[in-house]
Formats: C-alpha cells, structure tokens, sequence
C-alpha cells in the first residue's frame, strides 16, 4: 500500500520550526557575548599572547581599540551577528586562520564519524534488541541488559583509551588515533577506513544502550500485542511474525527519535574525537576551549545549538510520517 | 518483569556499595595515615599486586589511595552540583508551575532554549572563559543540569494545583505564597530529591568529562576524570591498570546509585511500566 506524503503540512511545520529558532539562536549567540563579558577573559591579552605580558598600557590600549572590544556588549554582539550572516565568523586565534575555513575543514570528518557510529549503534542495538525482547528475562537478555546499563554508566572517553590499549597496542591491528598515518601526507580513502574504525566503533558503542533498550522494549511489548497474537494465530513464522509484525512497530517510534540524540552524539563527539585525535569540529572545540580562543568557541557552541535543533525537526518530521495521528502541529 | 528476589539483591547489592563507597571516602583520608601523593620513583608502573591492588602510577603513587582521594573529589563536587542544580530547578520549576502565564511561558521558553545547547558543550564554554578550577566546574555542571527538575517539578505542582487541599486552603484565606511553601513545595519534594539523586553520578560524570579534557578541577586535587586524564601516557607505553580502575570507579558507584534511585522511584511511582523512564 502506497500513501501520498504529506509534503505541504510537513513544509509548514518546518517553515515554523525555522521560525521558532531564530530566537533560541538569537539568544544562545547573545549569551555567550554575555558570559564572555561576565569572565575574566580579556580578549585582548588573548590577541596579543606572550607579548601582552611584556606591552605598554598605552599600546595595550591601542589594541583595544583596533579589535573594537572597548566597545558595549550590544554593539559587539551585532557587528558579529551581522558579519556572522555574511559567512565572516571572525578568525581563529589557535588555528591562526578564518573560523569559517576552519569550520568548512573539519565539518566533513566529523560528520563521516558520527554517521558511521549512528550506523554503528543502530545496526548493532537492533540486533541484540530483537534478540533480547524476543525472550525477556532470558539468560541473554539478562547479560545484555546489564552490560548496556554498564555500558550507559562508563564514560566514553574511558572505552576509547581501554580500545587504543587494546587494538592498537595490544593486537597491534588499528591505528591509535589521528586520520592518516604519521609518514603519509596525502589522504587516501584505505588510511581513512582504518582510522575511522576504533572511533566510529567507540562512538557507536556509547550511543548503544540507548538504541539497545529502546528496541529491546518496542519488541517485547510488540510481541505481546494483538496483531502479534493474530499473525501466531493465523499460523505464520516465528521469522515472519518478528520481522513483518514486531520489529516493525517495535523500531519505527525508536528510528524516530534517532535526531533527538544530537546532543548525546556532540557530546560523545567530543570525548572521542579528543581522545583519537581526530580532526573534526568537536576536537577543535575542545582545544578552542583549552586555549580560550573565544571566536571558534562561539561559532562552535552556536553551530552544534543549530545541529540540536535540526536534529529535533528531523525526529519530529519522521515522528509524523511513521505514526500519522501524531501529525504536523508541532 | 524482574522477580521479587532479584530486585531485593539488587537493592541490597547497590545499598552495600554505596555504603562501602561512602565508608571508603570519609574514613581513608582521615584514619589511614598514608600519603596518597607519596611520590616513590623506585616502585613506579607496578602492576596490581597484594601490595598495591590497583598498581602504582607513573610516580610510584598508590593508584588504591590516589583512586578513593579521587572518589572523594568527584563525589563532593557532584553532590554539590546536583545540590545546587536541584535547588535552582525546584525554584524555576515551582515558580513556573504556581504563578502560571507568563511567567511560566518565559521560563519554559529558557528551559527550552539551554536544552538546545549540548550539556558538555555549555560546561566546556562555561569553563574556558572562566578558568578551570572547583567552582566553575561546579557552576558549569549545575547551569546544565536544573532543567530536568524544573519540568518534573513544574508538571507536579500542576497536577497538585488541581488537588481539593489547595482548594481548601485557598479558600481558607491562604495566600499564594502561603499556598505555595507550605502545600505544594513539601508534596514536590520527593520527587526532587530523586531527580536529585539521580543527577550524582551524573554530575560525577560531567566532572571527569571535564577533568579529562584539562577543563576540569587542577591537577592538585586529582578527581577520577584527572587520574584517567594523567594515565593517558602510561596507557600508550602499555600499562594499563592506571587507566582501568578510575573508570572503574565511576561506573561502579553510578550504578549502585541508580539501583537505590530506581527502588525508590518504585515506591513514589509504583504505577510506573517503562524500565527507560527516569
């Protein structure tokens, strides 16, 4: 059976999505001018590095002025906002270069990682789910749960170092961190594969309780439902039953919420792209932070609030179209 | 579901390791008289043995003591942070769910907008422009982690806005404030101090997070999240062990805790189906 997509309700609701956060945006870039006004931070000394130690007031002052941070806080926080909208998002004192340059640089590895994770978690979470919500309370649904909910507990920073010691120094089979080897200066599809492996695997495995308790649930209460009971009774196969009847109403609230995850998956991110030292946007973040180089950190934090809220349209869309009494309303 | 016996050990189980954890971080450092920072190059990368059961660190320190002193570290600053993010959540929640209009609609909106931001994302901000240190850390874990309380408690107090006690003492003469400190804010507050609860090990999370990035507390007060960060180059020389147990020690109180919670969260919300729900 084919049904039309509600193409016109769903481009309203993200017509007003769109809408709807151009204030949360408006707010959270303005907050950060906000707090960066309210910290000890002083931009200034930022600039000028080592050399601000030993400068004179007058030219310390001088440098004030040329930034234009003796300004008020509204003045600044529009000049950025207006440049920000025209793609000059200032520069990137860590990188010595144009925060968007770097933002474009990165943004492509980070979204390969967190791609191949989703996968990663999905595929994985899917599989011991069914298996697990097949016989609830079973031996294996027992050992699996209680690893995921282990799992769920161990921070994600900490299975990355336990698989660098393990893979990588142990078996010697995958590279420890990075995206090409050391002696290699050009990037060629093989190295990347291998590189990605440990931190998808990493990330993935983070985000996999979630994706696993979820299912584990949905097919296990499926399995106890009419249609379930009805499919039995008409005589189809156990395999029928669990992947025509359970699993599909089992999985599709859970594939759904897949873009509420963002903020679980940018804070994974961070842990991991740290620890493998892969060059994404969110270990930039990370040394954005390190070396309080307040124009990539601000972009950054504005960026990933965008990739929430994305995130959540995405879930609420596809939330729609898998359940059509929840409709477009939102 | 899970049978009676089960759930009892779990209880039991959780109850005595964070009895024992409890025991461990505020007996050890004022009874045992031994210097966790004791710095001892000739016994330095021991494996775990009798003698040291986590191993030595880099400096010949006992990872043992260095683990419950970090413990300690990590536990203080996570209830703390849960303290201060439960209160200020019961605040905005019980402010937002009694006065209704707009002040709950601008308070939810604020809600809504600092949910938007990634929480380790805000804490990492926070702490830069800031300077690491005990107190941003704290501040940076509590500014993220009062929103879940304030909708738990602002949907409690609406459900109990509607209850013939309020009625009563409305139309008793009570005023609002009255109404509020003396008959929602008592009825709320079990189910805060779960959220409360619940949010230890998750503000022991965020602090180790921080730690490990080098945005977290210095490394003079070594928390579990700086050990593991410390470790990172003996890790890559193959040892181990100063790696293994920190994370450990994490995980093992986080799930302790939230054994207790959920047994507790049974008896307030007995109805309550879905294991997922917080």
């Amino acid at each position: 059976m084919k049904r039309r997509l509600p193409w016109g309700a769903m481009a309203r609701m993200t017509g007003r999505r769109a809408l709807a956060a151009v204030p949360v945006l408006l707010a959270v870039t303005f907050a950060v001018f906000a707090v960066a006004e309210a910290s000890p931070f002083d931009p200034v000394k930022a600039y000028a590095g080592t050399a601000g130690l030993t400068a004179s007031q007058e030219n310390l002052d001088q440098l004030r002025a040329n930034l234009g941070v003796d300004r008020p806080l509204l003045t600044r926080w529009w000049e950025w906002l207006t440049s920000a909208l025209t793609g000059d998002l200032g520069d990137s004192s860590v990188m010595r270069r144009p925060v968007a340059d770097v933002i474009g640089e990165r943004l492509g590895w980070s979204v390969l990682l967190a791609v191949t994770a989703f996968l990663v978690a999905i595929a994985l979470g899917t599989l011991l789910g069914v298996l697990a919500g097949r016989r609830r309370g079973g031996l294996l649904d027992r050992t699996v749960s209680s690893a995921a909910y282990t799992l769920e507990a161990a921070p994600a920073f900490w299975l990355g170092l336990l698989a660098i010691w393990f893979f990588a120094l142990r078996l010697g089979v995958l590279p420890a961190g990075g995206l090409t080897d050391t002696a290699s200066d050009t990037v060629t599809f093989d190295q990347v594969a291998r590189h990605l492996v440990l931190p998808a695997l990493v990330l993935g495995v983070s985000q996999l309780p979630w994706f696993f308790l979820y299912v584990r649930q949905g097919v296990g209460d499926a399995l106890d439902e009419d249609p379930v009971r009805g499919a039995r009774a008409r005589g189809l196969g156990e395999r029928t039953v669990l992947t025509g009847h359970a699993l599909r109403s089992g999985m599709l609230p859970m594939l759904t919420l897949v873009g509420s995850r963002v903020p679980e998956l940018i804070t994974g991110a961070l842990l991991v792209e740290t620890v493998f030292s892969w060059p994404g946007i969110a270990a930039a973040t990370v040394q954005a932070a390190t070396s309080v180089d307040f124009p990539l950190l601000a972009a950054l934090t504005v960026l990933a609030t965008a990739a929430v809220l994305l995130g959540n349209l995405l879930s609420d869309l596809l939330y729609g179209l898998a359940d059509p009494r929840v409709g477009f309303d939102g | 579901m899970a049978d009676p016996r089960t759930h009892r050990l779990r209880l039991w189980s959780s109850a005595l390791v964070v009895g024992v954890v409890l025991l461990a971080v505020l007996l050890v450092p004022p009874l045992v008289q031994l210097d966790e920072q004791a710095v001892d190059l000739s016994r330095k990368l021991l494996p775990p043995s009798w003698a040291h059961p986590f191993g030595t660190d880099d400096l010949g320190r006992d990872l043992l003591l260095r683990c419950v002193y970090g413990l300690r570290i990590s536990l203080l600053v996570g209830l703390v942070a849960a303290l201060v993010a439960t209160v200020v959540g019961t605040a905005v929640g019980a402010a937002a769910g009694a006065l209704g209009g707009w002040t709950d609609r601008t308070l939810m909106r604020l809600v809504d907008a600092f949910s938007s931001v990634p929480h380790l994302l805000l804490g990492i901000f926070v702490v830069a422009l800031f300077q690491p240190g005990v107190w941003p850390v704290i501040a940076s874990v509590a500014v993220t982690h009062w929103l879940s309380t304030a909708r738990i408690v602002r949907s409690e107090v609406l459900s109990l806005r509607t209850r013939p006690f309020v009625d009563a003492a409305v139309s008793g003469g009570a005023s609002r404030w009255r109404v509020a400190v003396r008959h929602l804010l008592p009825a709320v507050l079990p189910q805060a101090g779960l959220a409360a609860v619940l949010m230890v090990p998750h503000a022991m999370w965020h602090e180790s997070a921080l730690s490990f990035l080098g945005l977290g507390l210095p490394s003079h007060q070594a928390s579990l999240g700086n050990l593991v960060q410390t470790a990172r180059s003996s890790l890559l020389a193959g040892d181990w062990w100063p790696t293994l147990f920190p994370g450990l020690l994490l995980i093992v109180p986080t799930l302790a805790i939230a054994g207790l919670a959920g047994a507790w969260r049974d008896r307030l919300n007995p109805r309550r189906r879905s294991e997922l729900m917080l």
